[in-house]
Order: structure tokens, then C-alpha cells, then sequence
């Protein structure tokens, strides 16, 4: 919402002038936040001229420019002072004799544009003259919107008659002016209006308030244009319409002009001006914040009826669209057929008013802001109109809108209101509320005395009555808040009102002793060693955003039927390309791999934890109990269960060197051994033992892809090299490698507490073998059969060399395993030791065919 | 050369010459002095120590003496062996440290030489800033609280007083999930864990909930779809808004430093009443400069709101409203990011790019 600083301060007294930066710092105190200043940055000299004389120098680019002498009087400038001075303009729309607004060197426009004589068009050009949008002024009432202003059409020939060239234009057209615009909070719809910015102000600071609504208006009576409010379907009880005055004003001058005055106020306010009828409406609009509709009389045939839509109605709105209504869209109708209006959102082209339009019917009503806010919702159309209602509009107001616009009409236009003055009023009566005097000190820390509160109460509009309480000592606050601030329903509301106006700067700081917590939870504290793990590992974390596509699920070669292609959709994606959520963070963190890949790294790792959309439903709707009390457990069960589950993954990828080349020699390609012992080193960081077994799974290299499982045969996640086919889909580096592991497992799987097994400090003993197996046969199967032979003395056992070749034949290899045994209470002897390895060699012949080598 | 002088083999010996002696151990020191090297010393040592050295010849022969010349030659023997002896573990020490020197000399390299062989990696900023704030409420005797991040539309705006005809709900910019009558969304605040620490938790309760939120926004230097808020929420008798303001000056002062000035002004949330945005004096111009980038010349730079729980919150959450009174707030961690560490553009916060954490190290 915008105020320009001379229309704000028009309605506050005793405040000193003040610049537009610091009026937006007073109305920041009371809640209204800056968001831009406009206008001003200007800076002379900018004066008026007369046109003396000109030549129309047509150009080779078709363009004909007009090389004119103006006469700049007596400016106070050295240069130019009382020489008639040559400027090149490019609009045709003045004569000589004309006032025009002449720009000279050394003068910035707004916007920072600094003027200064240039050559143009085979001339010096000594500044410019100003069309009314460089100046910021809107429309002079011209056709040509770009045209050159020219004063006497601007001001009329009357106030023109008193300038003289030379005369400061910025003071005479207030082009100085400056425009606050701040952010209006959804609950305090009466600042949509200067009206309410102008009580604001006054509260911020300390002036007094002088209410443009405080005017007289005609009393209502019965010979009115008839209205009928006929709302069959009131949502939540409350009518659609419970306020409806109608004014008719006949004879408006068709072709009068909006004053410039105003006009200029409406191009501060962003609005373009229109017409007459249509200005009018707007700027009452902004001053009073009451929406209202200007009907052209002799499209209407009966009396106006306000209804809820009939199935299969529509309208085309006054932006050009026809729109198919749902019924419960409030409409303004004629004598219930023609619809004229959806109510409080926009009007219909057939009864707008346009050039031809003499007599006018005004509409200011009060809404329902449900009611506008669905209607809104549904056709997607927000208006000046729709955002005032949703957000509440005054009714006591109501009249006085509809008055103030009659009276407009009837100065500027030459119309003449009708005596007749319709005012269907079912407004309800507004409730006082009880407040105790101490809760906003409660609720602030800060204590305010009952006065204080009182006070503060009624500076903001409320009628206060101080009543006794239930005790002596317990009085009460019966409360009946102004018309303009439906958003006051309970304590905390004036609670607030306090605090605002004597100031947020007042709260004191104190700390409260929470002093019951637990640290952060395991599974906080798993997610932080997953992390700095990988990070340690070389691995760099990044953050990705968790939306796929189909594409994506294609290129990672998922099948059809593959789990990972059940997805939640999002309705609304920013990109059809990307509108599901990710089953896998793998999914969209190969994305980051490709792109520093693309940007130039040759070698890459990354990860990610974060969460991925598991929907395992039939997706079923959620209940939406009320929220007067907290529901019940099985609805609140029925909520929870409709939550698609989400479980905590970390993915990590890398291509190119696992470690790099350099003066100490060649690098080493990253392969799957990387990823696995990323992998593992997790596994070993949580203290969780995992179990590796080979699995084709997508998107890895069906051949280098490693399950990994708890013991239990939990599965945790995969890792490997990706499938050479993903690779090049996805475009990263050849031989990329990746895994992916379910933190939630891991976190259950390592939440246990470690107890300590007692360190033997005998000597170790080891022994090495070589076994041929198959090779079909897994190391870990190998393994897990040599450590079962081993039993308890095998303290650790390391796979030291992988032979295949001649001496162990085709389809066999041969694993060389070093195995170290150590007792707890003694030494063992080398007998026992070589009775240990060959229980193991033996027990790995049994579950494997393993034979030792050489034998 | 006469064997020992042993009294039930008497030899006739010549008397120790005294000038002989000062000549041997002289001629002995000279020859360790010239010795440059370890193996040239030790050749030095055989030659004026050794068995057949002139003063073991000697210190042999005073056995031979008659015992009343005994002492005095053996004195004189002694100290002469004792100057060699003392001369040559001088020189031997000396030798040998020349030799260490040499070797390590030798053995030096050039430490200067990059040292990269193994990949160093990183954890993002964004997650140790988050982090970080955990651990200063943490400190306080918070706790931290998660969420889902696909949530039920209840307990992202129904409880917390955003009913579906709010004007506030349509401004959030929410991505819905499909079918609409699912009743899902991308959470858009972090609030939901709120309102279900609120439903599972025990009173007073103190959490704070980091986590990422979603907002339709396209990606630019300032907004990105994806976000982090940290939010805040305590629930206990008596808490009032001084709490809030004394808890949101120790989180910045933790975060920030003790310069970064804040203001709280009034401003609204449905879930929370009254409301306040926390704002930081700008930090690029201080409020001086009109046209300054950062702050839009206003001086002043938002971080987030805050506010006393609506009552109409803890009733949904079954909180007794008269009872127990709260406050909430809720940070942006990107914009925590950008402000500390002087990060211009949201993008390189998303974008994955290596280059871009690896700044930061593992401690922010
Ligand atoms: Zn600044």
C-alpha cells in the first residue's frame, strides 16, 4: 500500500514535516513495514517555459523532430537566464504560445536520469520538455499519454494565466512529493486505505488524527434505486451482503475531466486514471478504503439483487474474460436475471461505465470476506476490490463512501445526485468483549498500569467501559472495538495493541531456564558422524533440491514395476520436468556430480543426507478435524497415517581419481572398492557391523553392485559402480561409483550401548593361506566360513592378494588370507595355531570347496 | 718389550720419561684433532690408546717399578691417559655430530612441495550453521524436534490458525500434493513439528525444529524453492514476551557477536499474538545510506518473526490457554548464512558446487 507524504500528513496535525524516509520509519514502529520509496529525486532546475517558436526538421529515420525556441525566463541559472533557449523534442502536441515544462542542464529526473545539453539532430538541445510521464504525473488528459505536458490543458487557462516563465515547476506541480509504500499485514485491512495509514501515522507519532470519514451524509430514505440482499446460502452463518447502499448521480458530464489533483494522486498510488467515474471510485477507494462500483444507470433494467450463482451462470468480467460461476459466487444482479458483478471481486463489461455514460449508479456495499475470498480463489482474480474485503472492510463507512463519491461526481462532473438514497442495512450488532487490565502486562513482561492500558485502548478507536470484576480487586475491561478492526476478537489482540503503541523497543530481555533438555538424540548425533565421516572420507556435501521426473527414473534404468517409481506428485511442481518427490537421494544428487563435472572438475565426490518420500498407501484423504480443542486420538492417528513415510537417506557419488595424480606420482581411479568403503567406514563409525552380499540392482553396474545388510539381513543400502548405461545417461564421469544407505536404519541398528571386551595383552600369532575356490564363490562367503573354522582365538583376518591365472585354472581364484589368533589368559603355542588355521581351511572346504593352494 | 712387572717376576725396567710422556699424549692429541672423520678417528684411537700404544706401554711398565716410584709414575701415566682419553671422546662426539648433521642434511626435502594425495572433503555451511544453532539451544536445555517434510495440511495450516479461508494461507505459496483432496503439502514452515511437539510432547516444553521448508519460489540471488528455518517454540507457565526477546538476543549474540544491533517490530502471524519481526541493523551501511543494496535503505535487514503462541493454537494442541502461555519464532538459515559469512547469491547455496563449501571447512 502506497501514501504519498502530502496526502498522509493531510489528515494528521501537529506532526512536523517530514521526509518520506522518516515517515516510513515512524509507521515501521507501529507494524507497518517499508517496502520501497517512490517519487521525489528530483532536483531542478525545472521550470516553466513558452513555446516562441518552432520548426518541424523531418529526419532520414522517418521521425520528424520539432526544433523549438522556449523562452525560460528569468531561472536563476547562469547559462540560460532570460535567453530564449534551443530544444530538440520529439512529440508534436503543443503550439507556440503554449506553457510548457522545460527540463534544463544540471536537472536529475526521477529515476536518477541527469539531464545535460547534447547534441541531437544537428542541434544543441538545452534540456527537454517533459512529457507527464517523466514527470511521474500520469495522463494530462491528452490522448497521447507521451505527450508533451502542456500547462494550460494541465491546470486550465485560469492558473495558467498567473505563470510566468522561469517559475520553479517542482514546487507548482508537487513534484517533491514522496511515496511511503509498506507491507499491510493480512489483519489490518483498514490500512489498505489512507484513511487507516493516516491513524497509524498519528499513533506512531503522537499527532492528532483527523478522520476524512468524519463527514455528513445524506440520511437514508425510501425512494432510493431499489435493493434487494437475497443471499440463500450464507457461509458460516454470516450474509453474503449485510450492508448495501446505492446512490444514483445523472448528468455527469461525459466529457469532464478528472481534476489533476487527483490524477496526479491516483499515478502516486500506482493506478492509472480513466475516466471520471471510474477515478473517483478509485480514489475514494484509497481514501476511505471502501471498495466501490460505478454502474451505468441505462444498462440497468430492475432492481439490484444480490444472490448467490445459479448453475451454468457466467459473466464477462471487465478484464475481457468470461467466467463460468460457481454457486457459491456472491453476485450483484439486475432484478435477479442479468448478472452485473461478482460481488466484491469485479464488475461486468455490460454495465461498466465508458464514454457515453451520463448517469451512474453507485455501489458501496460490505461483503462477507469469506465469501470474497473464495470467489477470488476460485477465479484466481485479486483485485484492489478482493483484498480489501477479505481482509475487512469498515461497514460504518459505508454511506459515507458512497456520499463522498456523489459529491465528486457532482464538483467534477456537473452531476446531480438523485434524492433518493438506498441503505439495506442487516449489519449485526458488533460484541463487546471482556478483557482483564493485566493481561497484556502478563503477556509482555512489562507493566502496564490499568490507565495505561485503558488509554492506549481507546487512542486506537475502542470504546472501553472499566467495570467491576469478580473480585474487589479484579476489575474488568468490557471492550466494543471500532467498526475498522474486526481483527480484535480477544485478550491477546489488545494485548497487542498495547505493546504496538507504546512501543516493541519497551520489552526488557530476559532468558526463561528451560533447563530439562537431553542433549540432541542418537539419531541426531548418527546423522552428524554419517556425515563427518563421508567428510573425511573426501567427500563434500551439498544440498539438492528432492524433485524428479520420469526421465530421471528412466535414466537410472529403474524397471517398471520398480518400487522407486511410486512417487508422491506434487500438483503444483515450479517444473513440469521435475514434479515428484525423490524415492531416492541418489536420485538428484548425481545432478551435483554432473555439474562439477561440467564446470570443470575432473574428479568429483559428493553426498547428501536428507529425506526421501516413501508412499507405500493407497494415497487416502486426511481428516481436517476443527481446531476448538485438540482431536481426538484416532482422528489425530488418521492424520498421522496419511503422511507418507519419509525415511532419512545419504547418498554419495564419485568419478574420476579417488586420489589424485601429481608430483608423487599417478592418481587412482575412483572404482567400487571406494564406494563400499565409504560405505563401511560409516558402518565401522557407528560401531555396526555390515554384511556384504552381491545384488543386481539398478542403477548399478549388475556386476560391481554390493547389498549391504545388517546382520540380521536388515538391508541398509547398495554400493558399487554405476551401471554403464546410467552413466551415460545421466552424463557422468565413465566409472562412476555411488551407494546409498537408509540412516534410519543404521541409527536403530547402533542404538545399543557398546560394552567393552577385554584387551589380551599375550602375544599374537599369525598364519597365512591360500585357498582356490570358484569363482562364484563370495570373499565374504569365504570369509565368513574361515572365521567360523577360526573360532574365538581368530582375532582379526585381512584377504591379502585375489590370483587368477594359470596356476589355479579357469572359473577358480585364489585368496590369500592372513589370520591372527590371540588367547586371552596365555600365549598359544604354534601346534595350536596350526590346528586353528586348519579347522578353518577344513570348515572352509565344507561350505565353499575351498582347497588350499599348492595342495 | 718387557712384559708385566709382576712382584714374583721381577723386570728391570727403565724409568718413565717424563718428556717422553708429554710427547706421546701430545703427539696423540694432535692426531685426533686432524681426524675429520669417524673411521679416521677410530684408526687414531688404535694407534694412541691401543694395546700397543706408547702410553699403555708405559702404564704396563709402572707394575715394573719398585713400589716406592709406583705412585708417583702411576699418577703421571694416569693423567696422561686421561688427556688422551678425554681428547678423544671430544672429538669423537664432535665427530659424530658432525656426521648426524650431514645425514639429516642429506635426508631434508622440500616441505614447500603441494601435499594433496588424498581428497580432502567438506561439510556444506548451511548444515553446520544448523548445526551450530542446535547446539546453543541444546546448551540451553532445548531440545531439538523434526518433521516430516511432506505434511498433512492440518498440521501445517489448520492448527496453526490458517484455516483454508485465511488470506494469510494464500500467501504462503505452498506447493500442494496431488490428488488436492490428499490434504498434503510441502510443509512451507517448519511450525508443523511445532504443533506436533506440542500434541506429543509434556509441558514446559522448549524445542527448537531446523529443517528444510518449500515455497513456490523461482530460484534468484535472494529466493529458492527449497529453504532452512530454524524455528523455536517454548510452552510454560508465565512466559511472556520479555522471555522471547531475551532468548532471541542470546541466540543472536551466540550466532552473531555481541556488535549486530536488533530491533523487534510489530508485525503478524496468525499462529502467534502479538507478533513481532526480529530485524538486524544492516550491516553493510548501518542505516546510512539511502540507496544501500542490502538493506534497501532502510537500515535495517529481516531475519524473521516471532510472536506469543496464539491462544487459538494451544487450544487446538489441547494446551490449556489460560494456563500456559508460549512464544515461537522462526529464522531463515540461509539468510543466517549469507549475513555471517558474507555469501551474495542463494544459488551457490544450491547449486552443489565444490568450490563453494570447501571455503568453510568443518568448523563455521
Ligand atoms: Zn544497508
Amino acid at each position: 500500500m502506497r501514501a504519498p507524504v502530502s496526502w498522509l500528513t493531510e489528515y494528521v496535525e501537529g506532526v512536523p514535516v517530514a521526509t518520506g524516509r522518516e515517515v516510513a520509519a515512524s509507521l515501521v514502529r507501529v507494524g507497518l513495514e517499508e517496502e520501497a520509496l517512490h517519487g521525489g529525486g528530483i532536483a531542478g532546475p525545472l521550470v516553466v517555459g513558452r513555446v516562441l517558436d518552432f520548426v518541424d526538421e523531418p529526419q532520414k529515420n522517418g521521425k520528424t523532430i520539432r526544433w523549438c525556441q522556449v523562452d525560460v525566463g528569468q531561472n536563476g541559472q547562469r547559462v540560460s537566464e532570460g535567453t530564449p533557449q534551443g530544444v530538440v523534442c520529439g512529440a508534436d502536441n503543443f503550439t507556440v504560445g503554449d506553457l510548457v515544462v522545460v527540463v534544463l542542464p544540471g536537472a536529475v529526473l526521477p529515476g536518477g536520469f541527469a539531464i545535460s545539453a547534447r547534441k541531437t539532430y544537428g542541434h544543441v538541445s538545452n534540456g527537454m520538455i517533459c512529457s507527464a510521464e517523466e514527470l511521474g504525473l500520469g495522463s494530462d488528459g491528452a490522448d497521447d499519454e507521451h505527450g508533451i505536458v502542456v500547462l494550460q490543458r494541465l491546470l486550465g487557462d485560469q492558473d495558467a494565466a498567473n505563470l510566468t516563465p522561469g517559475d520553479d515547476a517542482i514546487e507548482l506541480l508537487g513534484l517533491a512529493d514522496e511515496v511511503v509504500e509498506v507491507t499491510v499485514t493480512p489483519d489490518r485491512g483498514y490500512c489498505l486505505s489512507l484513511r487507516g495509514m493516516a491513524r497509524e501515522y498519528a499513533h506512531a507519532t503522537g499527532g492528532t488524527f483527523a478522520d476524512p470519514a468524519e463527514m455528513a451524509s445524506a440520511a437514508p430514505n425510501t425512494s432510493g434505486y431499489a435493493v434487494r440482499l437475497d443471499d440463500e446460502a450464507p457461509l458460516n452463518g454470516r450474509e453474503g451482503c449485510d450492508r448495501y447502499v446505492a446512490r444514483v448521480v445523472r448528468g455527469v458530464s461525459a466529457s469532464a475531466a478528472t481534476p489533476p489533483w487527483m490524477q496526479k494522486r491516483l499515478t502516486q498510488m500506482g493506478m492509472r486514471p480513466i475516466s471520471l467515474a471510474v477515478d473517483v471510485t478509485n480514489y475514494v477507494m484509497l481514501e476511505l478504503g471502501q471498495p466501490l462500483h460505478a454502474f451505468d444507470v441505462s444498462t440497468l433494467h430492475g432492481p439490484i439483487v444480490v444472490r448467490r450463482a445459479q448453475p451454468g451462470e457466467s459473466l464477462t468480467t471487465l478484464d475481457g474474460v468470461q467466467r463460468t460461476l460457481y454457486p457459491q459466487d456472491l453476485l450483484i444482479t439486475d432484478g435477479g436475471t442479468a448478472v452485473l458483478a461478482i460481488a466484491g471481486v469485479m464488475g461486468g463489461a455490460a454495465s461498466e461505465v465508458g464514454p457515453s455514460t451520463t448517469d451512474v449508479l453507485v455501489e458501496a456495499a460490505h461483503f462477507d470476506p469469506t465469501s470474497v475470498a473464495r470467489s477470488s480463489r476460485r477465479h484466481r482474480l485479486t483485485t484492489e476490490a478482493s483484498k480489501r474485503f477479505e481482509r475487512g472492510v469498515d461497514p460504518d463507512v459505508t454511506g459515507i463512501a458512497a456520499q463522498r463519491v456523489v459529491d465528486l461526481l457532482a464538483e467534477f462532473g456537473g452531476g446531480v445526485a438523485e434524492e433518493g438514497v438506498t441503505d439495506v442495512d442487516h449489519r449485526p450488532a458488533r460484541p463487546r468483549l471482556d478483557l482483564d487490565p493485566s493481561l497484556p502486562a502478563r503477556l509482555v513482561g512489562l507493566p502496564y498500569s490499568h490507565d495505561e492500558v485503558v488509554e492506549t485502548l481507546r487512542e486506537i478507536g475502542c470504546d472501553v467501559l472499566e467495570m467491576d470484576g469478580a473480585g474487589p480487586k479484579t476489575p474488568t475491561l468490557s471492550i466494543l472495538p471500532p467498526s475498522w478492526r474486526p481483527d480484535l476478537t480477544n485478550g491477546p489482540d489488545f494485548a497487542e495493541e498495547v505493546v504496538r503503541l507504546r512501543g516493541y523497543d519497551q520489552i526488557p530481555s530476559l532468558l526463561p531456564r528451560a533447563g530439562s533438555g537431553r542433549g540432541a538424540t542418537h539419531g541426531q548425533r548418527v546423522r552428524r558422524v554419517v556425515a563427518n565421516t563421508l567428510a573425511g572420507q573426501g567427500f563434500v556435501e551439498v544440498l539438492t533440491y528432492p524433485f524428479v521426473s520420469e526421465k530421471n527414473h528412466d535414466d537410472l534404468g529403474l524397471e517398471a514395476n520398480d518400487p522407486r517409481r511410486t512417487t508422491v506428485r506434487i500438483a503444483n511442481p515450479l517444473s513440469d520436468e521435475a514434479p515428484l518427490m525423490r524415492t531416492s537421494v541418489l536420485s538428484t544428487l548425481v545432478e551435483a556430480l554432473r555439474r562439477n563435472v561440467s564446470r570443470g572438475a575432473r574428479d568429483a565426490a559428493v553426498f547428501e543426507v536428507g529425506l526421501v518420500t516413501r508412499p507405500l498407501w493407497e494415497p487416502q484423504a486426511a481428516p481436517v478435524p476443527g481446531t476448538d480443542r485438540r482431536p481426538d486420538d484416532v482422528t489425530l492417528a488418521q492424520i498421522l497415517d496419511a503422511v507418507p513415510p519419509q525415511p532419512r537417506r545419504v547418498a554419495f557419488a564419485l568419478g574420476g581419481d579417488a586420489d589424485p595424480a601429481g608430483w608423487w606420482g599417478p592418481g587412482r581411479a575412483a572404482d567400487w572398492t571406494d564406494a563400499v568403503g565409504a560405505a563401511t567406514a560409516i558402518a565401522s563409525a557407528l560401531a555396526v557391523e555390515l554384511v556384504v552380499v552381491p545384488d543386481e540392482h539398478p542403477p548399478w553396474h549388475p556386476g560391481r553392485c554390493a547389498r549391504l545388510e545388517l546382520a540380521d539381513g536388515t538391508l541398509v543400502g547398495h554400493a558399487g559402480e554405476l551401471h554403464p548405461k546410467v552413466v551415460a545417461a545421466l552424463g557422468v564421469p565413465s566409472r562412476t561409483c555411488a551407494a546409498e544407505l537408509d540412516v534410519d536404519v543404521l541409527t536403530v541398528a547402533s542404538d545399543v550401548t557398546v560394552q567393552a571386551r577385554e584387551l589380551s595383552t599375550f602375544p599374537v600369532a599369525q598364519s597365512d593361506v591360500a585357498l582356490v575356490v570358484d569363482e562364484t564363490v563370495s570373499a565374504a562367503a569365504l570369509e565368513s566360513a574361515l572365521r567360523q573354522g577360526a573360532g574365538e582365538m581368530l582375532e582379526s583376518i585381512s584377504l591379502m592378494d585375489i590370483y587368477r591365472g594359470d596356476q589355479v585354472g579357469p572359473q577358480r581364484k585364489s585368496l590369500a588370507y592372513r589370520l591372527v589368533f590371540r588367547a586371552p589368559s596365555r600365549t598359544l603355542t604354534t601346534k595350536e595355531v596350526n590346528g586353528l588355521r586348519d579347522r578353518a581351511i577344513a570348515t572352509a572346504a565344507t561350505a565353499v570347496g575351498a582347497v588350499q593352494r599348492g595342495a | 718389550m718387557p712384559g708385566p712387572n709382576k712382584s714374583y717376576d721381577p723386570v728391570e725396567v727403565a724409568a718413565l720419561d717424563p718428556a717422553a710422556l708429554d710427547a706421546a699424549v701430545a703427539e696423540a692429541l694432535t692426531v685426533f684433532a686432524a681426524a675429520d672423520r669417524l673411521d679416521s678417528l677410530k684408526a687414531a684411537r688404535l694407534a694412541h690408546q691401543g694395546d700397543g700404544s706408547a702410553l699403555s706401554l708405559a702404564n704396563r711398565e709402572i707394575g715394573a717399578l719398585p713400589p716406592t716410584a709406583k705412585a708417583e709414575a702411576g699418577k703421571r701415566v694416569g693423567m696422561a691417559r686421561g688427556r688422551v682419553a678425554k681428547a678423544l671422546a671430544e672429538r669423537q662426539s664432535q665427530l659424530e655430530l658432525e656426521r648426524d648433521r650431514r645425514l639429516l642434511i642429506e635426508e631434508a626435502v622440500d616441505v614447500t612441495a603441494p601435499v594433496a594425495r588424498r581428497r580432502i572433503g567438506s561439510r556444506h555451511p548451511l548444515e553446520l550453521v544448523s548445526e551450530r544453532i542446535g547446539d546453543i539451544f541444546v546448551a540451553m536445555g532445548w531440545e531439538i524436534a523434526e518433521g516430516p517434510e511432506v505434511e498433512s495440511e492440518w498440521f501445517n495450516f489448520d492448527a496453526l490458525n490458517l484455516g483454508v479461508d485465511h488470506p494469510a494461507r494464500q500467501m504462503q505459496d505452498t506447493f500442494f500434493v496431488a490428488p488436492p483432496d490428499a490434504g498434503l503439502v510441502l510443509r512451507t514452515h517448519t511450525s508443523p513439528v511445532q504443533v506436533r511437539s506440542m500434541l506429543e510432547r509434556d509441558l514446559p516444553l522448549y524445542i527448537v525444529c531446523p529443517g528444510k521448508v518449500f515455497r513456490t519460489d523461482e530460484l534468484d540471488a535472494t529466493h529458492s524453492a527449497v529453504f532452512h528455518q530454524v524455528e523455536g517454540l517454548a510452552i510454560a507457565e508465565g512466559l511472556t514476551m520479555a522471555h522471547l526477546r531475551g532468548t532471541l538476543d542470546h541466540f543472536v549474540e551466540a550466532l552473531f557477536g555481541k556488535s549486530l544491533q536488533t530491533r523487534l517490530r510489530p508485525s503478524y502471524f496468525p499462529f502467534t499474538e502479538p507478533s513481532a519481526e526480529l530485524d538486524f541493523r544492516c550491516f553493510i551501511c548501518g542505516g546510512s545510506d539511502d540507496h544501500c543494496r542490502t538493506c534497501g535503505g532502510t537500515g535495517w535487514i529481516e531475519w524473521g518473526g516471532c510472536g506469543m503462541v496464539n491462544r487459538d493454537v494451544l487450544t487446538a494442541c489441547g494446551i490449556d490457554p489460560d494456563r500456559y502461555t508460549g512464544f515461537a519464532f522462526g529464522m531463515g538459515i540461509e539468510r543466517a548464512l549469507m549475513l555471517r559469512h558474507g555469501v551474495k547469491d542463494m544459488r551457490e547455496i544450491f547449486e552443489g558446487d565444490v568450490r563453494f563449501n570447501t571455503q568453510f571447512g568443518m568448523e563455521i
